[in-house]
């Protein structure tokens, strides 16, 4: 099966690598751009481990192939800190215990980044259905939820300062 | 599990898409992808070729047309969700398209391809079915629209040939004085339903029932308007007893769908809620309307 060129922007880096069509977008970022923050679990789009943003918006790179993403710009886990340090997202799963084995951790840490762009201020329910498609077989799910309330209040207060 | 090799062609227009449909015998369209995808790395589905329709101009938006509100195929949910028009013409979409998948899913899945899929579980399906609707396809032949009461044929079994492309689905606007009720219920939030049900209804001047439209979802091989509900409620104070009544008739209509979640018996059960609670919603608002 010929392969075919596929250019994608990620965190700020173009990537242009030969790939057959049948190449989802998750082996891609893995395989051919060498990116493993991104985890793939059930391969079916049920479990959220691979979500990335594709030109903003999350999406799961495994219902996706790569060959659709030509021209993306794609933002993965590896694009979340500057350097070595942690957004204050990822600052407040580590406070709080956010991970255990950290499978899953990528992909609910880009899923609740955008929920906070989108509502920089949400109730404890709103964040439960938010990751509601992201499965964590370890946390219980409890000190997630508090991370991303806690990620939202460290928000508010850094804008209250400014 | 990756899928199995194919060609993959992406289509710039319409007219090029329903071509390369009719030159290749084994090739399907891939939209959004939030279905097709699963069959793919599954390999339940192998195709010899794909085709995206993703790159196709022109093939998303939303427009009022006359009593319908139009809606492009290549329309993602969450942007239908957004969309003004839609929101300002049809609000029972933005109140029904959270319940569909995750935000990831939404913003990718389109409303095209949500059709041409024909899952019983799907809840935009199940609000034309209710509303009222059709859908237009093309083929080699040009356009045809297809009635929404001729569209879904059975489990994942819809009318759209193999060599046609879905490219509008248009949703009939209810009239300004009817209520529209919506429920669901899921054993996870945001995952397929055991049962859902969708409900139009206007009462008339004595305030008893004037039309009822009744559509249930994920709990029969496709979504289906239950007639014989909505008949017991023709002409009748919508008190718990009719609704009750209601919700029976709907469950009694039904060929219920069994699986681990929820048996035959069960789903049943939860069918005649669903419609009831539905119902109850839609004749709150016929009243608001009406006052």
């Amino acid at each position: 099966m010929s392969k075919i060129d596929v250019q994608v922007t990620i965190n700020g880096e173009v990537y242009r690598e030969a790939c057959e069509p049948r190449r989802t977008l998750a082996d891609f970022i893995r395989k051919d751009c060498g990116l493993t923050g991104t985890h793939l679990g059930c391969e079916h789009g049920v479990c959220g481990a691979c979500t990335v943003r594709l030109d903003g918006q999350t999406v799961r790179s495994c219902l996706m192939l790569a060959v659709q993403a030509e021209g993306a710009s794609i933002t993965t886990i590896e694009g979340l800190s500057d350097g070595v340090e942690l957004s204050p997202l990822q600052q407040a799963f580590h406070d709080n215990h956010g991970l255990q084995c950290g499978f899953c951790t990528p992909g609910m840490l880009l899923t609740a980044q955008e929920l906070l762009e989108q509502n920089p201020d949400p109730t404890e329910d709103e964040v439960r259905d938010r990751l509601a498609g992201n499965l964590c077989r370890c946390t219980g799910y409890e000190f997630i939820v508090d991370s991303v309330l806690d990620a939202a209040g460290r928000q508010a207060a850094v804008a209250g300062d400014a | 599990m990756k899928p199995a090799p194919f060609d993959f062609v992406a289509a710039t227009s319409v007219a090029e898409a329903v071509a390369l449909l009719g030159e290749r015998d084994d090739a399907r369209v891939i939209a959004g992808g939030q279905s097709l995808m699963q069959l793919l790395n599954f390999r339940t589905a192998q195709p010899g070729t794909l085709v995206d329709v993703n790159r196709i101009v022109g093939l998303d938006g939303v427009r009022r047309d006359g009593d319908f509100l139009a809606v492009g195929a290549l329309t993602r949910h969450a942007a239908l969700e957004a969309h003004p028009v839609a929101r300002e013409q049809l609000p029972p979409l933005a109140e029904v398209i959270p319940y569909i998948g995750y935000a990831a899913v939404r913003h990718r899945g389109t409303i095209g391809g949500s059709f041409a899929y024909g899952a019983p579980y799907a809840e935009l399906p199940l609000v034309a079915v209710t509303l009222g609707g059709e859908v237009i396809v093309e083929g080699a032949e040009g356009r045809r629209t297809i009635p929404i009461e001729e569209f879904f044929l059975g489990h994942l079994e819809t009318a759209v040939g193999p060599q046609e492309l879905v490219v509008e689905v248009r949703f009939r606007l209810p009239a300004a004085e009817a209520g529209f009720g919506f429920r669901e219920i899921a054993p996870r939030r945001h995952d397929y339903a055991i049962a859902s049900a969708a409900a139009l209804v206007q009462l008339d001047s004595s305030g008893a029932v004037g039309s009822a439209r009744i559509g249930v979802g994920s709990a029969h091989p496709t979504p289906i308007r239950v007639n014989t509900a909505e008949e017991t409620l023709i002409g009748r104070r919508p008190d718990a007893v009719a609704l009750a009544e209601a919700g029976q008739a709907a469950a009694a209509a039904i060929e219920p769908l069994g699986a681990t979640e929820a048996d035959r018996t069960y789903r049943r059960r939860v069918v005649a809620v669903m419609v009831q609670d539905a119902l109850a919603q839609a004749i709150e608002r016929s009243r608001e309307a009406g006052s």
